[in-house]
């Protein structure tokens, strides 16, 4: 066991953050609100192995595991890249041209059996919809689909649809593909939360460094200092969760990959709502305006908290776990 | 990111594991709180047997007694030690698990060779003197002077809230040597046997119930020099190495056992009954149980990823304070949940209704008390936000 991050993933995660910084700005960003997708910006990060990440190399993919994709997901959740991520990812080897870029793939996690309204993210640059069961894995063509386009999401970088009625699609995996999609699913999105968990940090050090009250820096009062101390602690923890749940997947010796899965989603979901809340809080009037993106992650994280099990869904599922194996 | 323990690890907690099933029923029940010698036989009469089957000192060098083992056997050996319900370190804790690494790491041959082999073996029992009526938190403020007098310092001063003082032979003491320095400059760190003259001990009523600590009173303890840990005047970097243990590696074996803690709580939340209902059947609780899991399985995450980076260095780092902090405050929830499921039969402190109250109610108290010692919650938080995020510091 040596659980630090190798030098090999040091690599893959700087790649993917310098591509991020470079290309994904915060100003970027500002250009993509109401729209969410721009098709140049999802064949590079094809071109970056985002999607054929964990896709053999004799396929055409780069051969990593979940526990690197983990690290590539933080980063892709740091910069607040937009689009359906984690579904095109997971579609890769599934749906073909997914890897490549060349098909862009959403979802709808149907598994907890919720009903309408359904809310499909990024509906109007989809080419193919998976619907995710919980014995099954569909896919369907989003024009099969009666959607009607919601027209203020929450997040201002991931547009929404509303559907009423889900179609019957192709049976693409079985309860078994539909369980590892899950587990996967929920482990990527934590790595994007646990990316907003640290930026959101990082912002909020930023600014109480610089912002001066009273003649000091507002970042030496300790009311402040101790919420930040607090926010760091969620970051570290979330973090080594999250990584013991890819590598755990990868391991599935190591581990149980269930509990795994769920400690992370229910402990990332937490701490990016905990810690960008905490950001809006210590930017004071700031925080509250449209202007600092602090409610950009604050807004993603609701969308990520939706999806592959709400935190309170995974803490459920841990318990449930915990009370079987106690007699 | 290798998560996997090793087949070596494996056998290791195999064989671990068979041991523990034989020997700590034969350990046989903890004597009553205030049965000073008894506690202090059973502790470290456990350590020895602990030395016997080659366990003590897991990760101590094995020319003084340990086994030297690598860092995942430590994980295991808190894992194993933990779900077998073990004796707790008890009287063996300052010793085990923060003066001895302190003599390890910053000790002289001589000093090593002296108190290693015979803290493993259970022979030598510790206790800390830091903490003054005028030094908690700022530790660094602390009075009791030692005036070089030959062969000796002479010590003069008064600890407080000395654990285990009653039964042990040496103490890591600080003192200052310099009183005209700045206060962090002129500390040093002696290892004070407790048999000398002039040393006063007096217990102090925990509200536990039990004495736990005690207030030592020092007048002119004629401690040898060669009893010097590092340079004179050297003691604040040398402390700051033992906090890094006292709050980076002490807890790992409890920190485990809190999953058991939590096992716990469901189990007597599956025998009472309100409401007409089974208790576990509540649906808030099992969410709380839920998230519980979701935080203890990120801190044992967080401890693996630690101890990783500690096999790199020797030493945890400042991380350390981030584990204290997290760790106690869980061990509160957890404690206050189990609490809370008790309900009535929580008013008692031994056990009633075939439930297990006095436990739960011990460690509850307990729990209250590991926010404040080896550092207060605050003062880890002072620590993070200063020398890990880097803002600004307190007046000091
Ligand atoms: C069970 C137990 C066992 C102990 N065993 C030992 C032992 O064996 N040896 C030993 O030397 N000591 C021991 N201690 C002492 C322990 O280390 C001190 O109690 C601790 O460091 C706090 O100091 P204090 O009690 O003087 O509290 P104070 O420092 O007076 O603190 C009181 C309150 O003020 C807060 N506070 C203080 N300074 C700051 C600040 N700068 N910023 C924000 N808040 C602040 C604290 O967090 C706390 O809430 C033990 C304590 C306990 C409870």
């Amino acid at each position: 066991m040596d659980f630090r991050v190798n030098e090999d993933q040091a690599a893959l995660q700087e790649g993917i953050r310098s591509f991020c910084e470079g290309r994904v700005s915060i100003e970027q960003l500002r250009e993509l609100e109401g729209k969410g997708f721009e098709s140049e910006l999802w064949s590079e990060l094809a071109e970056m192995g985002v999607f054929g990440l964990r896709l053999p190399e004799a396929d055409g993919g780069v051969g990593l595991g979940t526990a690197d994709a983990v690290l590539v997901f933080e980063e892709l959740g740091k910069a607040l890249v937009p689009g359906p991520l984690a579904w095109t990812h997971l579609a890769a080897g599934l749906v073909d041209g997914a890897a490549d870029g060349t098909a862009v793939v959403g979802g709808l996690d149907l598994s907890d059996g919720h009903g309408a309204p359904y809310i499909i993210e990024h509906f109007e640059n989809l080419d193919v919809l998976l619907l995710l069961y919980a014995d099954r894995i569909e896919r369907v063509a989003p024009k099969a689909l009666d959607a009607k386009p919601v027209a203020t999401p929450l997040d201002p970088l991931t547009p929404i649809f509303e559907v009423s009625e889900i179609p019957e699609g192709e049976v693409i995996g079985g309860a078994e593909d539909a369980q590892r999609m899950r587990f996967e699913g929920a482990v990527l999105v934590s790595g994007q939360l646990l990316g907003i968990t640290e930026t959101t940090l990082a912002m909020s050090l930023e600014y109480t460094k610089g912002r001066e009250q009273f003649n000091r820096p507002i970042g030496g009062f300790q009311a402040l200092k101790h919420i930040m101390a607090d926010c760091f602690v969620r970051q570290e923890a979330t973090r080594a969760v999250v990584y013991a749940a890819g590598a755990t997947i990868d391991d599935p010796l190591a581990g149980d990959v269930s509990r795994a899965v769920s400690s992370a989603k229910a402990m990332a979901g937490e701490s990016a709502w905990k810690n960008s809340r905490a950001a809006v809080q210590l930017h004071g009037g700031m925080g509250f305006t449209w202007e600092v993106p602090v409610h950009y992650y604050l807004k993603r994280t609701r969308v990520l908290e939706n999806v592959f099990g709400t935190s309170e869904e995974h803490a459920d599922a841990l318990a449930e776990g915990l009370g079987q194996a106690v007699a | 990111m290798d998560l996997r323990y090793s087949e070596a690890d494996e056998k290791f907690r195999a064989e671990l594991g068979a041991w523990l099933k034989e020997a700590v029923p034969a350990h046989g029940k903890a004597p009553s709180i205030h049965d000073w010698p008894g506690r202090r036989a059973y502790d470290t009469g456990w350590q020895r047997k602990l030395f016997d089957a080659g366990y003590a000192g897991v990760n101590w060098p094995k020319e003084y007694g340990g086994r030297d083992a690598t860092l995942t056997e430590q994980l295991v050996y808190y894992e194993e030690i933990a779900r077998a319900h073990a004796p707790y370190v008890g009287v063996n804790f300052v010793g085990m698990l923060h003066g001895g690494p302190t003599v390890i790491t910053e000790g002289t041959e001589q000093q090593k060779a002296k108190h290693i082999p015979r803290i493993l073996r259970g022979e030598e029992v510790w206790c800390q003197g830091f903490s003054e009526p005028v030094a908690g938190s700022d530790l660094a403020a602390l009075q009791t002077r030692a005036v070089r007098d030959g062969d000796v310092y002479r010590v003069t001063g008064h600890k407080i809230w000395t654990s285990f003082a009653q039964v042990s032979d040496y103490c890591e003491l600080l003192v200052r040597t310099n009183p005209d320095a700045s206060k962090h400059k002129g500390i040093s760190w002696l290892i004070m046997p407790m048999d000398l003259p002039g040393i006063d001990i007096r217990p102090l009523p925990t509200i536990i119930g039990d004495s736990d600590f005690s207030e030592v009173f020092l007048e002119d303890v004629p401690v040898p020099v060669e009893n010097l840990v590092g340079e004179e005047n050297d003691g604040w970097r040398v402390t700051n190495v033992t906090l890094r243990f006292e709050r980076g590696t002490a807890f790992a074996s409890e920190m485990y056992q809190l999953q058991e803690s939590l096992r716990d709580v469901v189990e007597i939340a599956k025998r009472v009954t309100r409401h007409g209902v089974v208790v576990w059947e509540d649906r808030a609780l099992r969410r709380e149980v839920g998230h519980l899991q979701s935080e203890l399985d990120s801190l044992w995450a967080m401890m693996k990823l630690s101890v990783s980076e500690t096999a790199q260095t020797g030493m945890p780092g400042l991380g350390a304070s981030a584990i204290k902090l997290y760790y106690t405050e869980l061990y509160q929830r957890v404690c206050e949940l189990a609490l809370g499921v008790l309900g009535r039969a929580g008013l008692a402190r031994e056990d009633v209704g075939g439930l297990p109250t006095q436990d739960a109610l011990r460690r509850m108290l307990n729990s209250l008390s590991l926010t404040i010692a080896g550092g207060t919650s605050q003062v880890q938080r002072n620590i993070i936000s200063e020398r890990i995020l880097g803002l600004p510091r307190e007046p000091r």
